[in-house]
């Protein structure tokens, strides 16, 4: 029989390698948030994120972001694949010295032991076209897969950032994998217990992966989503005029809401295959639009640091 | 003599960075040095992951003094001549100046200025924050508590740490302290991030290096790739496989670990079903490990190398087996792309082969080329034209080289290729021959990319001959026309890569071909392909209305003119092509719809007129319709409309790019505009075999003498180049060579004296001005040589041409000896001058000799 605390061992269980995380960035003087409630391609588009990088304002916050990426979606047959999969996000603003070490450190925590597994920081300049963001950093590499992405932003929304935020994004399930010597993603132990109470994440998210392939690719109604998209855009901008008092803005949190709801909604436009090229530089570009203005009226709110 | 140690140490560097990062550090420390007078004895550069390391020996320990005499106004002189003369010499007041005298002028003021040379770490402490805040990374940023850009420091990732000590060999160094975005220099320095993190006390390089050696940090780049690749080979073998050698690849491990250690990691042989170039492109560009094969088969070996950057406790073991993990799933992932690459795409004609199912993806989603040149479909359509036309020039199969055409671009539809673009072509090449195309329309498909650059090799089968050369010129033709022409160091579509690559296969196949008619034919494809562009980008920014009306009788002209496809066009077929932007012009330009009817059947040379019955139909229900009788009373208007417009416009534009004489008088505007693309291209073409010849041993003024506007057949220049450098190392190309040298001067000499008269020297001398006998000789050589020069170029013999030259060298001579040019007799002088000016116009017509050096 399993005793509790090893059931939360990171190298036993999924649960426990995210509660680990959580703690170690707890310790470290994170606000420990819950995920954002909408339907993101990834842990950055979380307020969270992409607004409190914005400003003056120090900021540290770590949270598990469920993601969505409905073209990476393989009906549950693909053992590395999944339209949705959780992403652990820190940001510390501004970005500490020895935040490479932090980082290392809390590989520590979650079992890996840097004197039997190879560490690297490779290289990867991040770029986010929809959120009209970039930044510097690497990919990091345990024993040469893709663990985390490592990024000092320099610029969100189109905004030059200063002081300069640090992100870190766990790839939760390849680290689980990895900690866990398990193959396919669906065999990965989630509750860290064994025999009849053991629950896989094939158990948890397995027909989830069938069903949202085939409403992806298959039965997304493309009408309703184009609709949808022009919805979302028109109050998004709608919601940014009626908050633009000048100096203050009073509704940039609603606004963004609507910007991450176009951006998902042209994800799964893209995931249908009814985006040609051209238009797909062109539903790219006014998300960026209404992410740049979001950015903009966040600036003018207290949590952007407005006097 | 001090050294300096400087080390300027970060976050990880990306590793393609590296090398020139330690070359600009170098050289903006050491000219920064010499400029202050500080030379040195020797300097190197090194750099790893985390740190840029500089070693300067030999610096003097300060900047020599300096003394200097500033010579000052009369004793007595003005005020504001005195006030400028002490600004200048930095003194205060008149009475620190000496007075002396100078001989002319009497009583001088003088300041006599001593500077004091700096320390040597003065001068480094002015200059080195500079350098580092102004470091010409290609990409760098800020991080923590910044402020905003440019005020901030800068760096490729977080600067942590700077080490900078200078002193001699002999004494403790001093450190330099300079201070830099709010780190001061100091002469700390870490070890391994993970095997010897502890700080660590530096002096000078010597115990520097071996300190970090001790760290486990091996400093030198070098050093690096050379135990990466000793560690591989020997590991290889241990194992009874060979090590895939890869430059690019080294360096780039070599970039990524601080302390390398080699390792094997392994796969199921399984995945070898894969081809080769996949499984190392999978392995090489994901995982940054080299492949290995086995030596007996030559085949790819189920095992790979990778480099780590500990020393594990377990000596590696749960490192190799992660890494065979991470390749397993690359694999798997490469090995399921490979294999829907072999089933057909369920959407698409199943009767249709799997390449021509992925082209026809490709069209239907509109795949961009590039944004002006329009689609990969349209391109394709343009290279299976050209193809053809050049298959005919070239003695290839024309429907070989079309098939080949259809489908060379098909492979980037695949899912292979979509993952790993370098394998484009082959992977052409591999799924042709699986469907069972012909080998040399699979082997056209892999090689019309080819040649690459200077060293890849050129292609020898026919088809893929005639392939390459039209991609290569679709693509320098289209960037040509949309003026994205290569500048200085910017070439970013590798327009002069494509150049060379026509000349190489030109040139090393021995094609006897002018460039100037495929040039032309590809013009014309990419003019018809693109005239929507035209019309909608270029034409509506530069033309007004009535020159659209010349935009349609261009392509009517084209039609009747081209000459290696007359038709080209049919009728249906051109005004199917270009109904809807003749419609849309119409649309437009309601008031010129008329004439520009008129104007199409004018520029098509439409006196039959059932032809312009057939285009008022189209263009029915947008106008009235003219009766014969109005054209034929407007005609005479109409052919003045268009001859005025084209002339003028034609004028304006075609100047800025090519030399009027080119263009014949009676040309469109539009031809003239596809003259002035071609002329400017094939311009090109001849610099870049210019640059290609000279690294082949050419001689630059040889070159420079056969090298024409006029010379568009490669195979034909590179011939001539070679015959007159082997003519000119012999004694009668020397002679030769002379005696034109002297009666070029001599008629040089004269042009400048009497312009006026100059222009008669190129007529014919006459017979009964010849007197002396050396003059009657050379007047008779001339005749003959002239002769027997146009027979041998005729033929192309250019040596036999120029061995028809050489015998006017003895004569040329005895007429310079014996013959006074200058005569008294104006008739007699005018008659030597015409002599000569023949001798050096037969001269020319062979080569430029005046720009023959010596």
């Amino acid at each position: 029989m399993t005793s509790k605390t090893s059931a939360l061992d990171p190298a036993r269980s999924f649960q426990g390698l995210l509660l680990t995380l959580q703690q170690f960035w707890a310790a470290q003087g994170c606000v420990i948030l819950q995920p954002y409630d909408m339907e993101v391609g990834a842990g950055t588009f979380h307020p969270a994120t992409t607004l409190r990088s914005l400003g003056p304002k120090h900021w540290n916050a770590a949270y598990v972001q469920p993601s969505r990426r409905p073209k990476d979606g393989r009906y549950g047959e693909n053992p590395n694949r999944l339209q949705h999969y959780y992403q652990f996000q820190v940001i510390l603003k501004p970005s500490p010295s020895n935040l490479q070490q932090l980082y290392l450190d809390s590989l520590a925590a979650i079992g890996v032991d840097m004197a039997l597994h190879d560490i690297r920081f490779v290289e990867d300049d991040w770029e986010s076209p929809t959120l009209g963001a970039w930044g510097l950093g690497w990919e990091c590499w345990c024993d040469g897969m893709e663990v985390s992405q490592f990024t000092y932003f320099q610029q969100v929304a189109g905004v030059e950032c200063a002081p300069i935020s640090g992100e870190l994004t766990y790839g939760l399930e390849r680290l689980a994998m990895y900690v866990q010597g398990v193959e396919n993603v669906y065999d990965l132990n989630f509750n860290g217990l064994e025999g009849a109470a053991k629950v896989t994440y094939g158990d948890v998210f397995k027909q989830a992966e069938q069903e949202y392939s085939r409403h992806n690719f298959e039965h997304a109604d493309t009408a309703m989503l184009v609709q949808h998209f022009k919805d979302a855009e028109a109050e998004c901008k709608a919601l940014l005029a009626a908050g633009d008092q000048h100096e203050r803005h009073t509704m940039a949190l609603p606004a963004y809401d609507q910007c991450i709801k176009a951006s998902h909604r042209f994800n799964l436009l893209d995931a249908r295959g009814v985006i040609s090229v051209t238009e797909r530089q062109s539903y790219i570009l006014r998300v960026r639009e209404l992410a740049k203005a979001c950015g903009q009226a966040w600036l003018k709110t207290a949590g952007g640091g407005a006097a | 003599m001090p050294d300096l140690l400087l080390e300027l140490f970060s976050e990880e560097i990306p590793a393609r960075m590296q090398a020139n990062a330690a070359q600009d550090l170098q050289k903006l420390v050491t000219n920064a040095l010499v400029d202050r007078g500080l030379t040195y004895e020797g300097a190197a550069a090194y750099v790893t992951p985390r740190r840029l390391t500089l070693n300067i020996v030999g610096l003097p320990a300060r900047q020599s003094d300096q003394h200097e005499d500033i010579r000052g106004p009369r004793v007595g002189s003005p005020e504001q001549a005195l006030a400028g003369f002490l600004k200048k010499a930095g003194l205060s007041s008149i009475d620190q100046a000496k007075i002396e005298s100078d001989g002319k002028k009497g009583e001088i003021y003088i300041a006599h200025i001593h500077r004091a040379g700096k320390q040597t770490s003065d001068v480094l402490r002015d200059i080195l924050p500079g350098i580092v805040r102004n470091f010409p990374w290609p990409r760098s940023m800020r991080w923590g508590d910044t402020i905003a850009y440019p005020e901030s420091l800068r760096w490729v990732r977080p600067l942590h740490s700077i080490v900078c000590t200078f002193g001699p060999e002999t004494e403790e160094p001093e450190i330099v302290d300079f201070e830099v975005g709010g780190i001061t220099a100091s002469n700390i320095t870490y070890g391994h991030r993970f095997m010897a993190p502890a700080a660590i006390k530096v002096r000078r390089f010597g115990d520097y290096v071996a300190a970090l050696e001790k760290a486990k940090v091996v400093l030198d780049p070098a050093r690096r790739r050379e135990i990466i690749l000793t560690d591989a080979q020997t590991l290889a073998f241990a194992h009874g496989y060979e090590l895939v050698e890869d430059e690019g690849l080294l360096n780039e491990v070599a970039g990524l670990v601080e302390w390398p250690v080699v390792l094997m990691g392994s796969f199921d042989a399984a995945f070898l079903d894969i081809p080769g170039e996949v499984v190392r492109a999978t392995i090489r560009a994901n995982q940054k490990c080299f492949v290995l094969r086995n030596p007996k088969t030559n085949k790819l070996a189920p095992a790979f190398i990778l480099t780590a950057n500990i020393e594990a406790t377990d000596h590696g073991k749960a490192i190799a087996a992660g890494n065979s993990r991470v390749v397993r799933a690359r694999l798997s992932d490469a090995l399921y792309f490979w294999q829907t690459d072999q089933k057909p795409l369920p959407d698409y004609n199943p009767k249709r082969s799997l390449l021509d199912q992925r082209m026809d993806k490709s069209r239907q989603l509109n795949i961009v080329f590039h944004e002006k040149l329009g689609t990969q479909g349209e391109r394709v359509d343009r290279i299976i034209a050209l193809a053809q036309y050049i298959a005919s020039l070239v003695g290839a199969n024309p429907a070989d080289a079309k098939r080949a055409a259809e489908l060379c671009k098909a492979d980037l539809i695949t899912e292979v290729v979509g993952e790993f673009p370098e394998v484009q072509g082959l992977m052409g090449r591999r799924y042709a021959e699986l469907q069972g195309e012909k080998p040399e329309v699979a082997l056209a498909i892999e090689e019309h990319y080819k040649p690459q650059g200077p060293s890849d090799y050129v292609p020898k089968n026919p088809i893929s001959i005639a392939l390459a050369l039209a991609d290569k010129l679709d693509t320098l033709v289209g960037f040509w026309v949309i003026d994205e022409k290569p500048t200085g160091s910017k070439d970013p579509f590798a327009l002069r890569r494509a150049a060379l690559g026509v000349i190489r296969l030109v040139l090393e196949n021995g094609l006897k071909i002018n460039l100037s008619s495929p040039v032309r034919y590809a013009l014309l494809k990419l003019l018809v392909s693109k005239i929507d562009y035209f019309y909608n980008a270029f034409d509506r920014e530069y033309l007004p209305k009535e020159r659209l009306i010349e935009a349609i009788s261009f392509f009517g002209y084209l039609q009747e003119k081209s000459p290696f496809e007359y038709n080209y066009l049919n009728y249906d077929g051109f005004l199917k092509r270009f109904n809807p932007l003749l419609i849309k012009m119409m649309d437009e330009h309601w008031d010129v719809y008329e004439s520009s009817i008129e104007v199409f059947a004018v520029g098509n040379n439409l006196l039959d007129w059932t032809v312009t019955e057939k285009l008022y139909d189209t263009v029915v229900p947008f106008g009235k319709r003219l009766n014969d009788d109005e054209v034929s009373r407007r005609y005479p208007e109409l052919m003045e409309l268009v001859t005025k417009t084209f002339e003028s416009r034609a004028n304006e534009l075609t100047n800025l790019r090519i030399h009027p004489d080119k263009i014949p008088a009676e040309s469109s505007f539009f031809e003239k505009y596809a003259c002035a693309i071609s002329s400017d291209l094939l311009t090109f073409f001849n610099e870049r075999l210019k640059v290609y010849l000279r690294e082949k041993g050419m001689r630059h003024d040889v070159l420079d003498a056969v090298i024409s506007l006029e010379a568009n057949d490669l195979l034909e220049i590179q011939n001539r180049a070679q015959a007159l450098q082997v003519f000119l190392e012999t004694d009668s190309g020397k002679n030769l060579l002379a005696a034109y040298k002297r009666a070029a001067n001599i008629l040089r000499a004269e042009e400048k004296k009497f312009p006026t008269e100059a222009a008669s020297y190129a007529l014919p001398g006459e017979v009964k001005y010849l007197h002396e006998p050396s003059e009657k000789a050379l007047g008779a050589e001339l005749h003959t040589s002239a002769y027997e020069t146009s027979a041998a170029m005729r033929k192309n013999d250019f040596t036999a041409a120029l061995n028809a030259l050489a015998k006017l060298a003895q004569p040329a001579e005895a007429f310079f000896t014996d013959v006074m040019v200058n005569a008294d007799d104006a008739a007699l002088r005018l008659n030597r001058l015409r002599l000569l000016s023949n001798f050096r116009a037969q001269m020319h017509a062979a080569a430029d000799f005046s720009k023959i050096a010596g």
